[in-house]
């Protein structure tokens, strides 16, 4: 009996990954009309998906959603503005710097400006630009959740931030190198990872229901909508300013 | 057997490596600047084993079994010869991809489903809107808009638009259904673009991209290959937008039609 709620998880999340494979097997049989190469590892490859996916969601309620929520409530139980505002900024950062899916964009980009000629073609150029695309883009998060989280404390409305954030984009793209624009408006979208956005969300959402006057629902959500519009912005400028 | 630890343990390894930041962070606030212990400390670290492992296992699953089948399956279905294309025309009209769109739809569709962070933000949502979100029906609709999104950013690919164009047009109508949506749901709405395009969606999306740029001709994959996922971070939010419009006008007219 203990273990039930586990089975009906693994059941869940098998479910939630049954769409997959439907298209999977179905475009490779019957439109491509090829084999399938390696169906053990297939199998293999699923189960482990299941499992994962499985033990991620019983984590995410067990720690991440308590964390991110006790955190936000220890801000405000202290009152402390100036702590509450660094913290969020070193979660934003910290957590987009050494973030997989940047790595492998950064590196992405740099060949493509290698190529274009914006920077020399040498291992060391392509480096140093690549990282420098990195710092910009977690310095970027860190400065949305930061205000962000200023936002569910002062009560603004989100879309004044979200309108502010678009007029930025639009502003910004005349101006910034056309090889960096498709991959500035593609690294909003990569800078939330799977243990952020819970984190984040927690976070948000413990503020609103701590601080009085605030609704959660209303107030609450936001931060990441923000924290992947403002990457945009500060990497068509790295590219205007490079 | 022991080759295939020693790969699952490297998975592990790199997913501590990539937490690392973030436990010191959480860690030193809470010690340095909030100085109170956590509630359940041990409840908490077990939970937070769950996440590594399960991340873990999540990751070397997809990188064993979709991501190649997913990589070879965008490279066969762009492939000219497949498509039907004499690979020295430079005119091939944009219905000749038709099977690239649908593919694109239904692959969008079902990664966004197993999205873990999607998956995340939408138990909180019917948690703390006390179940008026339901967390599968916000999930369909987030789906919707990334298929509608990912199928349209192929066709801008095949067409050689430019991308600014597009996601102009993409905000102008956010901002509209902004000003008419119910005001619970805007926030919501907006977080579900950002949380589509995690770790299963990007790398499978961005195949892609690049092989569809590099098979239809006229198409630099460098420059014409990104924008997908920006595509599939716009559209979810006009999906949820849209969902939540058609709900609150549904309960409306229900309401109005009752005495």
């Amino acid at each position: 009996m203990v273990k039930n709620p586990f089975i009906k998880q693994l059941f869940g999340s098998f479910l939630d990954l049954a769409p997959i494979l439907v298209v999977v097997l179905v475009f490779q049989v019957l439109v491509i009309r090829q084999p399938i190469p390696d169906v053990a590892n297939l199998v293999a490859g699923t189960l482990f998906v299941i499992l994962g996916l499985t033990l991620f969601v019983q984590g995410l309620e067990q720690s991440l959603f308590p964390i991110g929520e006790s955190m936000a409530y220890a801000f405000a139980r202290k009152g402390s503005l100036f702590w509450l505002l660094v913290f969020a900024f070193c979660l934003g950062f910290g957590t987009t710097v050494a973030e997989p899916a940047l790595i492998a964009i950064a590196q992405e980009a740099a060949s493509i400006a290698a190529k274009a000629g914006i920077i020399g073609q040498t291992g060391d150029a392509k480096d140093s630009y690549a990282l420098g695309l990195r710092i910009t883009v977690a310095l970027s998060v860190g400065f949305a959740i930061l205000v962000g989280v200023l936002r569910i404390i002062r009560g603004w409305p989100l879309y004044y931030l979200i309108i502010g954030g678009y007029c930025g984009v639009i502003l910004m793209t005349p101006f910034a190198p056309p090889e960096i624009i498709g991959i500035a408006y593609d690294s909003g979208g990569v800078t939330t990872s799977t243990i952020t956005v819970p984190l984040v969300t927690a976070l948000g959402v413990g503020l609103a229901t701590a601080i009085k006057g605030r609704n959660p629902m209303v107030d609450g959500f936001g931060l990441i909508a923000f924290a992947s519009l403002t990457p945009m912005v500060f990497v068509m400028a790295y590219g205007v300013l490079r | 057997m022991i080759d295939w630890i020693s790969q699952f343990a490297l998975v592990l390894l790199a997913t501590c490596r990539d937490v690392l930041p973030i436990a010191a962070i959480i860690i030193g606030f809470q010690v340095l600047v909030i100085r109170k212990p956590l509630a359940h400390p041990k409840k908490m670290l077990v939970g937070f084993v769950y996440v590594l492992l399960g991340i873990a296992f999540f990751l070397k699953g997809l990188e064993m079994a979709l991501f190649p089948l997913g990589k070879l399956m965008a490279a066969q279905l762009t492939n000219p010869e497949f498509l039907g294309i004499n690979p020295g025309e430079q005119d091939v009209s944009w219905q000749a991809y038709y099977w690239v769109y649908i593919f694109a739809a239904s692959i969008g569709f079902a990664t966004t489903l197993a999205e873990p962070s999607l998956l995340a933000v939408a138990w909180k949502a019917q948690q703390i809107s006390g179940g008026a979100i339901q967390a599968l029906g916000l999930r369909i609709a987030v789906s919707i808009g990334v298929a509608f999104g990912i199928a349209l950013g192929a066709f801008r690919i095949v067409t050689g638009t430019e991308l600014y164009y597009y996601i102009v047009v993409g905000y102008i109508i956010v901002l509209i259904q902004t000003l008419f949506a119910p005001k619970l749901i805007i926030g919501l709405a907006y977080d579900s673009g950002g949380v589509t395009t995690s770790t299963v969606t990007v790398p499978l999306v961005t195949a892609l991209g690049l092989g569809l740029a590099s098979a239809v001709p006229g198409r630099n994959p460098l420059l014409d290959g990104f924008g997908l996922i920006a595509f599939a971070s716009l559209f979810p939010i006009m999906a949820v937008l849209g969902y939540a419009q058609i709900a609150g006008w549904r309960n409306k007219s229900s309401l109005s039609s009752k005495p």
